[in-house]
């Protein structure tokens, strides 16, 4: 497998951030992982319960086969081998988990070894992404800060119990803060592209835990420090900084780092002390009697790899391919995140200028989704429009503004409506002239290679055309005066 | 006075003819309970009332002409480990007191669209741990042949219901001998099925890759019928094999010549002489038949108390540890929640159950789990390669069910150890996930019902209930003496 090593661009005081992540997600099934209750987050408490669900008695998990297909897409979207798995018991106390054990995958995990392309290339390795069920979830009330400790009694919703989860454990590739906010970003994206998560931190169906430690370049790993309660892509990217610094802060001290698990505090932006390594539960695993071992098979598998939709990196590289843009460029980002792309390709497949159909989507269509109100020929004759010289920019922009107002409209039409004519060139050159004469400084400046200072003489330009003026054609002229 | 008929599957024949009504069996046979049940104790409940809506319910359907099934107006009783909708099931357990589950077993399910009357939940050790049940949290079941003795374990109270007459059939779970000894001290037969052929959905778990639900009754015939009525496929138990109901009535006629009966050369030793005799005119019974005794070895056989005593208890530790109070059952309040916890589960669980957890939590504990609860499954899968070989040159094999016939009250209870040498023969079956069966084979001299066990490979119930139905047989052609 191939993994980029950490390349040692980034340094924190001399040293590198070693980070790997372990990833949440929860599965957009109907249904819970081994019952039927309804999978559905935000509704009255204890309203999608059973005997499963709840523990009771006698009970037994029967495996939701939708919750496996999803999982096996999460699974080859990252590169992963998919093999046969067990489920194992995983015991603990805790009032919201019902049985007193989450039935999870240990040591033999449906899907591993795969690994995540980051959009600028370098690769974050995946070690296992496996299933497991989800816990009910605890309101403590009374007492401070929402602790079990000190409060008057305790609400529980099982609603949330037995949802089925996959746990995306990541290998420690992730060298800044920044690779981690872009590694769960794309996470996110794929997630969303295959259909298996909505995939959203603030509501808890995607949860991150980050696990930090610092080091010398080329010593030895550092001890690391779990942190919890990263709640959003930008606390992730501050949680991870600050935890660098503090255990730099304590080597630096000569001080030893303690292997635990730490909280992450928004309001106070650092990590706080949840529990040390000596606390850690001894989870007896042991492989779950009521389940059998799940085994897709070769047939099951191929065709789940061969139902994967484009997922977002081909759909970068398809973009860029079409539109001349970088792949990891903002502009074919920002499209694909918003599921745009398909309505560019079309916009250039009906004739109209692919690098100003990228640019347009990206700038107008922040509001629009996946689908686009703007009838597909309606912006391409506005591009070919603009393109021929018959709008300047500026008047392209407007009357893409009334495009996407009215959801769609003729671009000509409205052209004529704001009064826009262009300019015929020799009235330009008039205009250029006269501003050249008007500013013999600026133009001096210009001349001796002050780039900058073409500024002034286009906005001047500008003025006078009345906004009529085509920015590009500018320039255009300014670069052949200066010869 | 009129006479019933006694078996389950006299009284479905009869109830659906319209000769009797399953009023008057369902009466009949509360009326023994009545009379007895004090000095017995095999309920833990009787549901009468519920049973003569049942029972009135299956009259009304035989005289509009239609069919009630094929258990119609047949009482029985069940085990108090198996969740009865709206019914309290303790599993003879003051954790469990007060709990009525919002759904039926699958058992409970099946054998009521048969047409079956359930007339109460019998007692058992506390969540099915023990050979005695004296490890019930509401008292001993004694054994209806001699009340000065134990019923044997875990499932006592099914095995006395049967013996008692309180029900034709009962129906008990067997997770290392609890049907099949009970059976045996009883001088019933018990049967317990190949793993995953009886759903296991609704049956409290003690260890759940060994609990199997089985049949109690007075004949072979009976066993056979009930089994027939509760196996096959169930999608709510993922363990359950995906096959139709067992056909086991159709072979109880066949003879057993030609067949190949194992006798273990080196089984466990420690067995009463009495026990020992019974197993050789077993033997001598079936070589008359026409079977051939052939000798097998089962080197590990001895291992597996040992290996079951640390894989039942890991997976009960596990089970047992939703009894929190925080859900159900009893709560002992505290200041906090660990607290609770711990209050409610001193409170709740008997000794037994409490060592059986320590002894699993140890078992499965880091550092620990290598040495005990590994090499449990090590020695899980050696028994079952020696009992493959064995059954490459048996079709069935035959060793007491219980090495001693019923014991007295309280003469094993403080010493654990000698009780788990009870189902020393019974054991290995159930590691294996094999089927094996108890037959009442004759009586010890001081006039205790001796069984022997049955023991096939893996769904092997048909050539086992051939081999059981000729023994019973040979017993009632020669009056028992034999």
């Amino acid at each position: 497998m191939e993994v980029a090593p950490n390349d040692g661009s980034y340094l924190i005081d001399g040293y590198e951030v070693v980070c790997g992540l372990e990833v949440h997600v929860e599965l957009a099934t109907a249904t819970k992982l081994f019952s039927a209750s309804a999978n559905r987050f935000g509704d009255e408490p204890n309203t999608h319960i059973d005997p499963v669900t709840l523990g009771l008695p006698g009970a037994l998990p029967v495996l939701n086969r939708r919750a496996v297909e999803l999982a096996m897409r999460i699974g080859l979207a990252l590169n992963c081998t998919v093999q046969p798995s067990t489920f194992h018991r995983k015991n603990y106390f805790y009032p919201d988990m019902p049985k007193a054990y989450q039935i999870s995958q240990y040591d033999q995990p449906l899907n591993i070894d795969g690994w995540l392309e980051l959009p600028g290339g370098k690769r974050i390795g995946i070690e296992r992404a496996h299933l497991e069920e989800d816990t009910g979830k605890s309101t403590h009330v009374g007492g401070t800060g929402g602790r079990i400790h000190g409060s008057d009694h305790s609400l529980i919703d099982f609603n949330r119990a037995g949802v089925p989860l996959v746990e995306i454990v990541g290998r420690p590739d992730i060298a800044s803060p920044d690779e981690a906010k872009q590694y769960v970003t794309e996470l996110r994206q794929i997630l969303v592209a295959i259909g298996a998560s909505d995939a959203k931190m603030e509501e808890g169906s995607m949860r991150c835990d980050a696990n930090v430690s610092v080091r010398k370049p080329g010593s030895p790993l550092g001890t690391r420090c779990e942190i919890k309660n990263v709640n959003s892509v930008r606390s992730l990217g501050r949680a991870i900084e600050y935890e660098a610094r503090r255990q730099i802060a304590l080597v630096e001290a000569g001080e030893s780092i303690r292997q635990e698990t730490r909280h992450w505090d928004e309001s106070d932006g650092r990590t706080h002390t949840l529990r040390s390594k000596e606390d850690a539960d001894d989870y007896r695993y042991f492989l779950e009697p009521d389940l059998v071992p799940l085994d897709p098979g070769a047939e099951w598998i191929e065709a789940v790899r061969a139902a994967l939709p484009l997922l977002p990196r081909e759909r970068r590289v398809r973009l860029s391919r079409a539109t001349g843009a970088a792949a990891d460029g903002e502009a074919v980002m920002v499209v694909v995140e918003r599921g745009q792309d398909d309505y560019v390709l079309a916009v250039t497949e009906s004739g109209a200028d692919p690098a100003r159909a990228l640019v347009h989507v990206k700038e107008a269509y922040a509001e629009q989704g996946a689908r686009p109100s703007v009838p597909v020929l309606d912006l391409a004759r506005m591009i070919t429009m603009e393109v021929s010289g018959t709008l300047t920019s500026t008047q392209a922009k407007i009357v893409l503004a009334e495009l996407v107002a009215n959801g769609g409209g003729d671009a000509e039409a409205i052209a004529t409506a704001k009064g826009f004519e262009a300019l015929d060139t020799s009235a330009l050159e008039a205009i250029v002239d006269d501003a050249i004469a008007a500013q013999p400084a600026a133009w001096a400046k210009y001349c001796a290679g002050e780039e900058k200072a073409m500024g002034a003489l286009v906005g001047a330009i500008m003025k006078a055309s009345k906004g009529k003026a085509d920015g590009r054609i500018v320039t255009a002229l300014l670069q052949s005066r200066r010869g | 006075m009129v006479s019933f008929p006694s078996s389950a599957f006299d009284i479905a024949e009869a109830v659906r003819s319209g000769s009797v009504k399953a009023a008057a069996i369902l009466e009949d046979h509360l009326g023994r309970i009545a009379e007895r049940e004090a000095d017995i104790h095999a309920f833990n409940l009787v549901t009468a009332d519920a049973a003569r809506v049942i029972a009135a319910r299956v009259d009304d359907v035989v005289a509009a002409g239609h069919d009630p099934g094929p258990l119609a107006g047949v009482p029985i009783a069940l085990k108090d480990n198996m969740c009865t909708r709206g019914v309290p099931t303790t599993c003879s357990s003051r954790i469990l007191e007060g709990w009525k589950p919002p759904y039926d077993a699958t058992v409970v399910s099946r054998l009521a669209e048969l047409g079956a009357v359930f007339v109460g939940k019998t007692n058992l050790d506390e969540f099915a741990m023990g050979s005695s049940t004296e490890n019930s949290a509401f008292g001993v079941t004694l054994n209806p042949r001699d009340t000065s003795r134990v019923a044997g374990g875990s499932s006592g109270g099914s095995a006395a219901a049967v013996a008692a007459a309180f029900a034709p059939v009962s129906l008990g779970s067997d997770t290392g001998g609890s049907i099949r000894q009970p059976a045996a001290l009883c001088g019933v037969v018990g049967v317990k099925p190949t793993y995953g052929t009886v759903s296991r959905y609704g049956l409290v778990a003690f260890a759940s890759s060994l609990d199997q639900i089985g049949p109690f009754s007075v004949d072979v015939r009976d066993s056979a019928l009930i089994l027939e009525s509760i196996s096959g496929h169930d999608p709510l138990d993922s363990t359950s094999i995906p096959q139709g109901p067992l056909d086991l009535l159709s072979v109880l006629d066949q003879d057993v010549k030609g067949m190949r009966i194992g006798r273990i050369t080196d089984m466990p030793e420690g067995a009463d002489p009495d026990v020992l005799g019974r197993l050789e005119a077993a033997f001598d019974a079936l070589r008359a038949a026409g079977a051939t005794i052939v000798d097998v070895e089962l080197p590990t056989l001895k291992y597996g108390i040992t290996a079951y005593y640390l894989i039942a208890p890991a997976e009960a530790s596990s089970n047992l540890a939703r009894y929190d109070g925080v859900r159900y059952g009893r709560r002992v309040d505290s200041v906090d929640t660990n607290s609770m916890y711990m209050a409610t589960r001193a409170a709740g669980f008997g000794d037994e159950v409490k060592r059986r957890i320590m002894l699993g939590t140890y078992a499965l504990s880091a550092g620990y789990y290598d040495a005990y609860y590994g090499k449990a499954l090590k020695v899980r899968r050696l028994i079952s390669d020696d009992f493959a070989r064995a059954y490459g040159k048996a079709d069935v094999l035959l060793t007491p069910t219980s090495p001693i016939p019923a014991f007295n009250v309280g003469e094993k209870a403080d010493d654990p150890l000698a009780m788990y040498l009870c189902d020393v023969y019974t054991i290995p079956t159930n590691l294996a996930g094999h089927p094996a069966m108890s037959v009442p084979f004759g009586d010890s001299r001081d006039g205790l019902p001796i069984g022997v066990q049955v023991m096939a490979s893996t769904l092997g119930e048909r050539p086992m209930f051939k081999v059981a139905a000729a023994l019973e047989r040979h017993m009632v052609a020669t009056g028992g003496r034999s």
